[in-house]
């Protein structure tokens, strides 16, 4: 009978607070659209694509390099980091003694949680003296995808061993019953059995990279150029809200909240397909 | 393939007592002596002794918890996936006690299949489920290993259900075609025995007698041991029949014998009580 009379306001109570949770990300996208509207409304979005620099104190609101820097420096990352991370996971879940394993997974939650200003600076003191011995200015694509690389290697090797752990124990005895090596067993069925989570793990890896400001905003160089070569100084769009957001205004202002909303709505696209993902799998 | 070296014609009959007449001329297919089986510190099983007659089907009986399963896993070595499990005695496999660490595992595992009890397709195409273990056993051309995936899918009368959808997922199949893919990715490989895991118990009763009617397809042309709660089934589908009890927290062989024989005349008490229900 207790049970009964605490339900209904315990349910109400917990309605209210997701409901917040809900109208809080509503709140952010009107935000962001309401702030970049005089942008987009004047058709000055139009130019974001067409015009071939940016320049805007002049009028010039060209933001493709950006955008092609920001995907170049993501897609630079995930390359590298999902043999890595995927191997790691694979030694994480597999391989790795019971001790050397707990030490490594330490290790792993140790490196998603360093700030990315720390990042930043062992990129721009370590990394970038390094790329320019090979070629100068050191401060470039490549530094960004590096940086960025080892930040989402701990968010791809996790969900990776959170998803081969998930895998079901009688396929395992299933693979092994048919004669299949270790290799063929985790190579062949493992991973093809946990690839929706190593997949929906990689893309938060790209919401991350794609979203990150501080770390890539000290390495990149932040020139606006299109990402031609590995060795050129880019700036990622995050990069320009943070650089010249302090001094921005009229439809400067408000093409930065409009690469701000275009960022916001490429990371929801990317947490849909992941979640589209998991449920598709679960279906089968 | 001889077998010449492990030829027992004498059936083992855990001392003097009376198993019946057999089927047909019993040739041992794998002779287990004294075999124990240890997780950790915990026995679950111990000195049992027994022949797996060629081309017969074996069922394994007795309540849960008595080591029936583990004694499966270890003809077939899948005991190795866990380091704490302690195998010891001996399982003769064509001369060659097959328990022994120069054993090659892959290929004992290829001529000894096993079927579970939950049906574990791969979550692959329904092609690739059985393409799979044919590339691994190194069967290269592309032609015969069609034709092999073509004839187990017969053998296990799916062809006909899955011929037009075998890139599709093997996991959008019923749980009974999942049982029986399952049972053709095992067949395949051609193996001389076949390992089941209650096969049965997963499935809804009409695909329970689907597969019941396969395994009986089965026999002659392989040796197969099955673990089966249900005592009608094994009376079905069984030549013998291996009675498992605990005795001690620890698994026992009590009784083997003829499978009709130690339904209609059990030897020991324990059997005639756990077959007509009083027990277990």
């Amino acid at each position: 009978m207790l049970n009964k009379h605490i339900d209904k306001p315990v349910s109400v109570l917990l309605m209210s607070i997701a409901v917040l949770c809900g109208l809080i990300l509503l709140l952010v996208l009107s935000f962001l659209v309401k702030e970049a509207w005089p942008a987009i409304n004047d058709g000055a979005w139009r130019s974001f694509l067409v015009d071939d620099a940016w320049y805007p104190l002049e009028g010039l609101f060209g933001i493709s390099p950006m955008i092609l820097a920001s995907l170049a420096m993501t897609v630079g990352a995930i390359l590298l980091a999902l043999p890595l991370g995927v191997s790691s996971a694979i030694f994480l879940v597999f391989y790795a003694p019971a001790p050397v394993g707990s030490v490594y997974r330490l290790m792993l939650n140790l490196l998603a949680g360093i700030p990315s200003v720390i990042y930043g600076l062992w990129g721009l003191t370590k990394l970038v003296p390094l790329i320019v011995q090979w070629q100068a200015p050191g401060v470039s694509l490549l530094a960004a995808i590096l940086v960025l690389t080892l930040m989402i290697l701990p968010t791809v090797a996790l969900t990776s061993a959170a998803a081969l752990t998930a895998v079901p124990q009688e396929l395992i005895a299933g693979a092994a019953a048919l004669g299949l090596t270790r290799k063929s067993q985790i190579l062949l069925v493992l991973i093809p059995a946990a690839k929706t989570g190593i997949i929906s793990g990689v893309l938060l890896a790209v919401a991350r990279a794609l979203g990150e400001t501080m770390a890539v905003l000290m390495v990149a160089g932040n020139v606006v150029q299109n990402p031609t070569s590995l060795f050129a100084p880019v700036r990622a769009l995050t990069a320009n809200i943070a650089l010249e957001m302090a001094y921005a205004t009229g439809t400067h202002r408000a093409g930065l909240f409009a690469s701000g909303l275009l960022l916001t709505l490429l990371v929801l696209l990317l947490a849909w397909l992941a979640s589209r993902l998991r449920s598709q799998a679960q279906r089968g | 393939m001889t077998l010449t070296s492990s030829i027992n014609t004498r059936p083992y009959t855990l001392g003097s007592m009376n198993t019946g007449e057999p089927c047909c001329e019993p040739i041992a297919h794998l002779q287990v002596q004294n075999l124990s089986l240890a997780y950790g510190q915990k026995t679950v099983l111990d000195g049992v002794s027994l022949d797996i007659y060629k081309g017969c089907i074996t069922a394994l009986i007795g309540p849960s918890g008595c080591g029936k399963t583990s004694f499966l896993s270890a003809l077939n070595r899948l005991t190795d996936l866990s380091a704490s499990t302690r195998v010891r005695g001996s399982v003769l496999f064509d001369g060659e006690d097959l328990l022994s660490d120069k054993v090659d595992v892959l290929t004992l595992r290829r001529r000894i299949g096993m079927i579970f009890q939950k049906p574990n397709p791969f979550p692959l195409s329904i092609r690739r489920n059985l393409d799979l273990p044919l590339k691994e056993h190194g069967v290269n051309d592309r032609k015969i290993r069609a034709q092999k995936i073509e004839t187990a899918l017969r053998d296990v009368g799916l062809w006909d259900e899955v011929a037009d959808r075998l890139d599709s997922s093997a996991l959008a199949l019923s749980g009974g075609q999942q049982q029986r893919l399952c049972i053709a990715r095992a067949l395949v490989l051609e193996p001389e025995i076949l390992l089941m895991d209650e096969p049965c118990s997963a499935l809804d009763p009409i695909s329970s007698a689907v597969v019941e009617a396969l395994i009986i397809r089965l026999r002659g042309q392989y040796t197969v041991v099955i673990v089966t709660h249900n005592l009608a089934q094994a009376r079905r589908v069984a030549n013998y029949a291996a009675f498992f009890w605990m005795k001690e927290r620890v698994g026992k062989l009590i009784e083997f014998g003829q499978c009709q024989n130690l339904f209609e005349k059990p030897n020991h008490q324990l059997t005639a009580a756990y077959i007509s229900g009083t027990q277990g």
